[in-house]
């Protein structure tokens, strides 16, 4: 409790800009489902840092877990995007023989 | 009981037009059905016709022309604020008329299925559409004759001329190898286009008439009223309106019924076949100018001694002379006949010119009946004639009817037919003695009275102001006429009947069949017998239409019986006569050569060509009118046509500079900028699809990040 | 405003950032992807401690099974297959690198100042024993969170259905 909350927020959003820049910026596909990992963390660590400084005081019902029920269901969410994430990047390296993002333009006009 | 009749005289023309349809429309290709259906057209309108005529002959004191009639009003045109009624009458002018006119008809009928050759190979292929335009002709004449007023008239009198042309011409494939000759379909163009001068003049006449009077009505017209009115006012100075009119209305008479200069269309007409030579130009449609006067004659004689009544006996007297002059050098059958017809024509209208309205009209009829008679018994000689020749040039194939060597008119190529054909003969004969006026055939009565009537003027100053000089000068011209009219009769009879036959086809003529020659018989009764209707000493036609007539307050002349008159006028025929048989029937000629000619040289040559009439008229009228056509055409063409062609030409060119200045740079122009500016946008706007999905990511990322930046700035 | 205390917390939770913000530069930024992988195990390594940190063990494990024990290894699976693509002389940032990091420093910078100026309203309090418990019947409960917990299953057998659908040979 002494780490004050806006420490935990920072952190997470330092985390999530990183991220935010990995998805941004790498050319390969798998890079991009990184960066979009790190900013699934930075979110849950934003969940749980609420959770503890808020809701656990203040809740009115005698179980105060929604935040911890959203950060597993978050997580949840992420196994299973990673998952189809990665059948879609074989899927496509079947097909266009490549992984780099900029080569998987066809909607280009 | 008559006013029934009376009322149903509009049926006289309608049943041969009835005819004339049901041939068109239906019965065409059956002879036998079409020949019926015309004799019934015709026989229902003489039947009616003379259940009319002896009804008004009981009752012919309300019927006397001119202002009294039976009317049976028809139709009324409304014209602006004027109103015109059509209808019909029956007064006993008219049922003088259709004593003759049906009758004639009926026997011009049932002899032109024999003339047409019905039944036998040489049937006429044209047939049945002979006999629906004669019973059209009928429609025609039975109309004019029962008309209450001049717009009736003047259509049935169109509708006459229109059936001369069709009938003159009825064999319009015939032509000839001499040039000069006119042929059939010439002939009918002729004959309508020269009666079209008169048609227009009389037109004009009539509608002066409407529009000094206000009325056509021949009841309203001559009352006396109008009359006085029409005698009083002028068109120009000098120039009373009644004399102007009756002037005009005169020129249809003299173009209708071929009169001088309007003459030269009837000698040609004898080109359609003598059934129509017969019936139009010798019965029928002829006298309708007379009848025109007769019908008009209170407006010529309204004012008394007008210049019109002088015109028309001179035009009258002096046809009548000229005519006659001109028949003695002819040589074709028909065509002396033709100018016979015009001389007595002349006649007529000289009658007319000095008041001996009576005579005149007791003229036209017997005229009608024996040169009616006259015209067949010249059809059945000349079929004879062609027979023989058909029957000794048994090998030539005969498909058209031309036969270039051989005029079977000529009576150069007769001759003794009078053993050959005796029913022909012997009638054709009794209607010559009718013609020249021989006691007491019927033409010595009529003609008679109209000499007398003439002679009476002379010595007593004419009825209805005209004057002694115009009198004797009738008198003189109509007796001396009369005297050539025996000549070329006689010449006639004696060349066609009297010795022996001058070539093989009259030495094989035979006579007609019995549908040919009973209609001459009867024909030839009534040429005997009818005069006897009108002896000075009981005159039924003065009584029908003289003697109660008020003309313009006058009453008509009452012809005494004058022996000196009589005297001469027979003297005259005899001599004539007696001349013919001097140089044709005492030693009947076996060369096909005139005895007169070389005695009067180029007398007979000038007489023979029709003092060139002919073509000083086509000298001098036609070709100068065809040039002016020909003038018009050019100017039609080059002027009118190059005018529209160039606007045309005009229109083209602008329309190609609009499209060059206008319609392709700024029309294309903005509709092509539009598309340009589209696809310009279009071009800018692709850049933003680079199909890179982080390229999305980033502009959205970045949108989030100035938005926050904007909320930040504003808080 | 009194100095705030230096505890153990506070050296700890400054240990587990470090290791996590740097194992988090390192992803983005080397080339090798392989070690980008193991760089983001790191990362999620020092996050698990971060949910020790707070309290929630349970979540902590979970971060653990889940993220590195399975997520990562799928991602380094998925490198093995495709690495042969990978040429040496391969840039690994495509070309608006550049933007993507002035966009990411200039969303740090408007976060953090926002973060920084807003009173958050917590408060003291101590979790109660027995939350993992209490987190089990939550999940199972009609009243509570039943249905989110049937929902993420379905969404799971999906995942699985189109993985399979999508990544299977032909």
């Amino acid at each position: 409790m002494q780490v004050p909350l806006s420490w935990y927020l920072i952190v997470a959003a330092a985390l999530f800009c990183i991220g935010l820049y990995g998805a941004l910026s790498r050319r390969n596909a798998i890079g991009v489902l990184m960066g979009v990992e790190l900013m699934l963390n930075s979110v849950n660590i934003n969940l749980l840092a609420f959770w503890r400084h808020i809701e656990v005081a203040t809740a009115s019902t005698p179980a105060a877990l929604s935040g911890q029920v959203f950060a597993i269901i978050v997580i949840t969410v992420a196994a299973a995007e990673a998952a189809v994430g990665l059948a879609l990047i074989i899927a496509v390296y079947r097909n266009r023989r490549t992984v780099a993002i900029e080569d998987v333009d066809m909607m280009k006009l | 009981m008559s006013e029934f009749f009376f009322n149903l005289v509009w049926l006289l023309p309608l049943f041969p037009l009835a005819a004339f349809a049901i041939i068109v429309l239906w019965t065409n290709r059956n002879r036998l059905l079409s020949t019926w259906i015309a004799w019934i057209g015709i026989g229902l309108a003489w039947i009616l016709g003379w259940i009319i005529l002896f009804l008004s002959w009981a009752n012919f004191e309300e019927l006397t022309p001119p202002v009294h009639g039976h009317p049976v009003p028809l139709y009324s045109i409304p014209t602006g604020s004027l109103q015109l009624t059509l209808g019909f009458q029956v007064d006993t002018l008219t049922a003088l008329m259709l004593l003759m006119v049906p009758f004639v008809c009926l026997m011009i009928f049932i002899y032109s299925k024999g003339y047409m050759n019905y039944g036998t190979e040489n049937v006429d292929p044209r047939y049945s559409r002979f006999f629906a335009y004669i019973s059209l002709f009928a429609c025609g004449m039975l109309g004019l004759v029962v008309s209450d007023n001049f717009v009736t008239l003047l259509v049935f009198w169109e509708i006459m001329g229109l059936c001369s042309y069709l009938l003159i011409g009825f064999w319009f494939d015939k032509s000839y190898p001499d040039p000069k000759r006119i042929t059939p379909k010439e002939a009918g163009l002729k004959a309508f286009l020269t009666t079209r001068i008169g048609d227009v003049i009389m037109l004009a006449g009539i509608l002066l008439l409407y529009s000094q009077t206000g009325t056509l009505t021949f009841t309203q017209v001559f009352s006396e009223e109008t009359l006085h009115h029409l005698a009083t006012t002028y068109a120009f100075p000098g120039m009373p309106w009644a004399t102007l009119i009756a002037l005009l209305i005169f020129g249809g008479a003299v173009g209708k019924s071929s009169q001088f200069p309007l003459h030269v269309w009837l000698p040609d007409a004898m080109e359609g076949p003598t059934p129509v030579s017969a019936l139009i130009h010798a019965a029928t449609m002829v006298s309708a100018g007379v009848y025109l006067v007769a019908r008009s004659f209170p407006i010529f004689v309204a004012v008394p001694g007008g210049l019109q009544l002088s015109v028309v006996a001179f035009i009258g007297a002096f046809t009548a002379l000229f005519a006659s002059t001109i028949a003695v050098a002819q040589n074709d059958i028909k065509r002396v006949l033709a100018y016979s017809t015009i001389s007595q024509l002349g006649y007529m209208i000289a009658a007319l010119g000095v008041g001996a309205y009576v005579a005149a009209v007791f003229h036209l009829i017997t005229h009608a009946f024996f040169k009616a008679l006259l015209f067949m018994g010249s059809g059945s000689v000349i079929h004879g004639v062609e027979h023989g020749h058909h029957h000794v040039h048994h090998g030539h194939s005969d498909t058209d009817h031309s036969d270039g060597d051989f005029d079977p008119n000529d009576m150069m190529n007769m001759g003794g037919l009078l053993k050959r054909m005796p029913r022909t003969g012997w009638t054709f004969i009794i209607g010559a003695l009718a013609l020249t006026g021989i006691f007491p055939w019927a033409g010595f009565w009529s003609k008679d009275e109209i000499l007398a009537e003439a002679w009476h003027g002379f010595q007593h100053g004419g009825e209805f102001g005209v004057t002694m000089g115009w009198a004797f000068f009738v008198w003189l011209f109509l007796t001396l006429a009369a005297f050539l009219t025996a000549f070329y009769t006689g010449r006639q009879i004696f060349l066609t009947f009297a010795g022996q036959p001058r070539t093989e086809a009259a030495k094989h003529a035979p006579e007609s069949v019995p549908s040919m020659t009973w209609p001459l018989i009867i024909l030839a009764l009534f040429a005997t017998f009818l005069g006897l209707f009108g002896t000075p000493w009981a005159n039924q036609f003065f009584t029908l239409i003289g003697e109660k007539a008020e003309v313009v307050g006058e009453h008509l002349p009452h012809g005494e019986f004058n022996l000196l008159i009589a005297g001469v006028s027979t003297a005259v025929a005899l001599a004539g006569w007696f001349l013919g048989w001097l140089i044709y029937g005492r030693k009947p000629l076996t060369e096909p050569v005139d005895p007169l000619e070389k005695p009067l040289g180029p007398v007979y040559t000038l007489l023979k060509n029709k003092y060139y009439f002919d073509e000083i008229y086509q000298k001098f009228i036609i070709n100068p009118t065809i040039s002016l056509g020909r003038v018009c055409a050019t100017f039609d063409r080059r002027v009118v046509d190059g005018i529209v062609n160039a606007v045309g030409t005009f229109g083209r060119w602008l329309s190609s500079w609009l499209r060059k200045a206008i319609d392709n740079p700024i029309v294309d122009g903005a509709v092509n900028g539009v598309g340009w500016i589209t696809a310009q946008a279009g071009e800018f706007m692709r850049a933003t699809q680079t199909g890179n999905v982080q390229n999305y990511i980033l502009v959205a990322a970045v949108t989030v990040v100035l938005l926050l930046f904007l909320f930040l700035i504003r808080a | 405003m009194s100095i705030p205390q230096v505890t153990v917390s506070h050296v700890v939770f400054v240990i587990l950032s470090a290791i996590a913000l740097i194992g988090a530069l390192g992803v983005v930024t080397t080339r090798n992807l392989f070690r980008a992988a193991l760089f983001l195990v790191l990362s999620f390594i020092g996050v698990a401690g971060f949910y020790i940190l707070l309290e929630a063990e349970f979540l902590a494990m979970v971060q653990i099974l889940v993220y590195v024990g399975a997520i990562a290894i799928l991602i380094i699976f998925a490198i093995m297959l495709s690495q042969r693509l990978m040429a040496p002389g391969y840039k690994a940032s495509n070309e608006q690198w550049l933007w993507a990091l002035v966009a990411a420093v200039a969303l740090f910078a408007a976060l953090a100042f926002i973060l920084l100026n807003v009173g958050w309203p917590t408060a003291e309090a101590s979790v109660p024993q027995g939350t993992v418990a209490e987190l089990g019947k939550a999940l199972v409960d009609p009243d509570q969170y039943l249905l989110v917990f049937e929902v993420a299953s379905v969404l799971l057998l999906a995942a699985l259905v189109g993985a399979v659908v999508i990544a299977r040979e032909r």
